[in-house]
C-alpha cells in the first residue's frame, strides 16, 4: 500500500495515472507468470501511439524555450481570483477547516515538483548543484524558489531546538494571503497551505521525504506582521540519519 | 478610437497594478484544472472525465469570477460607459486584457449585424506549457481556458450586457489560432421591482 502511495503522489496528473496503470499490469503480469507452470507468453505491449493533433506549424510545448516566460508578469489580482476560486472549490467540498488545508496542500504539491526541475534547470550554468544536505535544500526553497515565486526571498529559516527533523520557514506576509479575509468561524484556515503543499512537493522530490509540511498562523503574537506564517517541514527519520550518516562520514 | 483605449490600458498597467510572475498564474490554473478533471466523472465510472461537465465548471466559475472582476477593472481603468458594442469589444481587448493579463487579443471577424466578433489570442498565460491529456477524448472535448469565457460573460452582465461567449478553436487542439466568439444577446434594461399595493 506504501509503494501505492508514493505512487499516487508522484502521478497526480492525468497522464501519471496512465503510468500509474501500466506499472500495475507489469507488476499483475509478474506474478500469473510465477504461478502457473507451463507459462503463456505474455505479448509484447504494443508501443505507444500518440494521438494528440499538433498546429500546423508543427510547434510543441516541447520545442519551446522554457526560459521565456520566466520574467513575465501579471497582474497580482488575476492570481488573486484564480486562489480565491480554488479556495471556495475545496471549501464546497470539505467538512472541516483542516480538510480544507490538506486539500490546498495536496493542490499544491504537483507545482512542487515541477518547480524543482525548472529552478534547478535555470541555475546559473557553472554554479548549478543540487541540493544533497537538508540546510542546502531548505536555503534553496528559502531563497530561489521564493524569488521564483513570490519576487523576494522568505524571512527567515529555522532550525527547531527540540526536535532534530524540524525546520522552519518564516514568511511576514505571504503573497498568497494577500486578498484572502479569513472569517471569524474559519480562523484556524491559512491558505498559505497551498504554498505549503509547493515546498512539500519540492522535498519530496529532491529526495527529502517529509512527514507533511504544516502552516501555523503567529499573528497574533506580532503586531507588526498580523499574516506571519509560518511553514513547519517534517523530515522522515530516515532522512535525517542520512544526514548524519554524511556529516560523519566527512561529506 | 483603438489607440486611445491601448492608451489607457498601457498606463493603467504600468502605473496602477500590483505585479506577480506569471507563471504562478499559469500553475495554479494548471492545479485548478487538473482537480476538476479528476474530480468530475462521466457518471458511474470512476476516472473517466467528463470533459463537457468541466467546461461548463471552469464557466461557471469564470462567471463568478466575472462578476467581482468588473468593478475592479472599472476602479482601475476609470472609463465610463461604452456607446456601442465596438467601443465594448475594443475596451475588453486592450484595456481588460491587458490590466488583468497584460495580453491584447485582437478584434476581429464582426459579424454583419456588428453584434458578434472574435478576439484572437496570440499568447494565453493561462496554457503556457499545457498538453491536454492524450487519452482521445480530450482534445475533441476539452476547452482548457474556458474560465475566460466566464469572465467576460460574468462581467457584461453586470454593466447590462447579456452576451454568450464560447471558444472556437484552441491551439492546445492542434488549431492553429485560439479564438474565442462574443455574441451580443441583448442589452439588459433595468427592471423595476413589482409594485405591490
Amino acid at each position: 500500500m506504501n509503494f501505492h502511495n508514493a505512487l499516487m503522489k508522484t502521478c497526480v496528473n492525468p497522464e501519471g495515472l496512465w503510468c500509474l496503470r501500466l506499472c500495475r499490469t507489469a507488476i499483475v503480469g509478474v506474478l500469473l507468470e510465477a504461478k502457473t507452470a507451463n507459462y503463456i507468453p505474455i505479448p509484447p505491449a504494443k508501443p505507444f501511439q500518440s494521438t494528440l493533433r499538433y498546429p500546423s506549424n508543427r510547434k510543441t510545448i516541447y520545442d519551446r524555450n522554457l526560459n521565456r516566460t520566466k520574467t513575465t508578469e501579471i497582474s497580482l489580482a488575476s492570481f488573486a481570483y484564480l486562489f480565491n476560486t480554488l479556495i471556495t472549490y475545496h471549501h464546497s467540498k470539505s467538512s472541516s477547516v483542516s480538510e480544507i488545508e490538506s486539500r490546498l496542500n495536496r493542490a499544491g504539491y504537483p507545482i512542487g515538483i515541477k518547480m524543482l526541475d525548472l529552478l534547478l534547470y535555470r541555475q546559473p550554468p557553472r554554479s548549478a548543484t543540487r541540493p544533497t544536505r537538508i540546510v542546502e535544500l531548505l536555503q534553496f526553497i528559502h531563497g530561489t524558489l521564493w524569488r521564483a515565486l513570490f519576487s523576494r526571498s522568505a524571512d527567515a529559516l529555522e532550525k527547531s531546538t527540540t526536535k532534530n527533523n524540524e525546520y522552519m520557514i518564516i514568511d511576514n506576509e505571504p503573497l498568497v494571503n494577500t486578498y484572502i479575509s479569513i472569517p471569524k468561524e474559519m480562523s484556524q484556515l491559512n491558505c498559505a497551505a497551498f504554498v505549503g503543499g509547493i515546498i512539500e512537493g519540492m522535498c519530496d522530490a529532491a529526495g527529502f521525504s517529509t512527514d507533511g509540511v504544516s502552516v501555523h498562523s503567529a499573528g497574533e503574537g506580532d503586531e507588526m506582521w498580523p499574516g506571519k506564517t509560518i511553514f513547519l517541514v517534517k523530515f522522515k527519520e530516515s532522512v535525517v540519519e542520512r544526514e548524519e550518516a554524511i556529516k560523519a562520514s566527512g561529506g | 478610437m483603438a489607440t486611445k483605449a491601448a492608451r489607457i490600458g498601457e498606463e493603467v498597467w504600468k502605473s496602477r497594478i500590483d505585479k506577480i510572475n506569471a507563471e504562478v498564474v499559469t500553475l495554479t490554473y494548471g492545479t485548478i484544472v487538473a482537480q476538476l478533471c479528476r474530480d468530475i466523472t462521466v457518471p458511474n465510472t470512476v476516472s473517466k472525465t467528463d470533459y463537457n461537465a468541466v467546461n461548463k465548471e471552469l464557466d461557471r466559475m469564470g462567471y463568478n469570477m466575472g462578476l467581482r472582476l468588473i468593478e475592479d477593472f472599472l476602479a482601475k481603468s476609470n472609463t465610463g460607459q461604452c456607446s456601442n458594442f465596438r467601443e465594448t469589444a475594443e475596451m475588453i481587448s486592450k484595456v481588460g486584457f491587458k490590466v488583468f493579463m497584460n495580453i491584447t487579443p485582437t478584434v476581429s471577424n464582426w459579424s454583419k449585424e456588428a453584434d458578434s466578433f472574435h478576439l484572437v489570442f496570440e499568447d494565453n498565460p493561462l496554457a503556457d506549457f499545457v498538453e491536454l491529456p492524450d487519452d482521445g477524448r480530450a482534445q475533441d472535448e476539452l476547452w482548457y481556458s474556458n474560465i475566460l469565457c466566464g469572465v467576460i460573460r460574468g462581467a457584461l452582465e453586470m454593466v447590462q450586457m447579456q452576451v454568450e461567449a464560447r471558444f472556437v478553436s484552441d491551439v492546445l487542439r492542434g488549431d492553429d489560432t485560439t479564438e474565442m466568439r462574443v455574441t451580443l444577446i441583448r442589452i439588459i434594461e433595468d427592471e423595476m421591482p413589482p409594485d405591490d399595493e
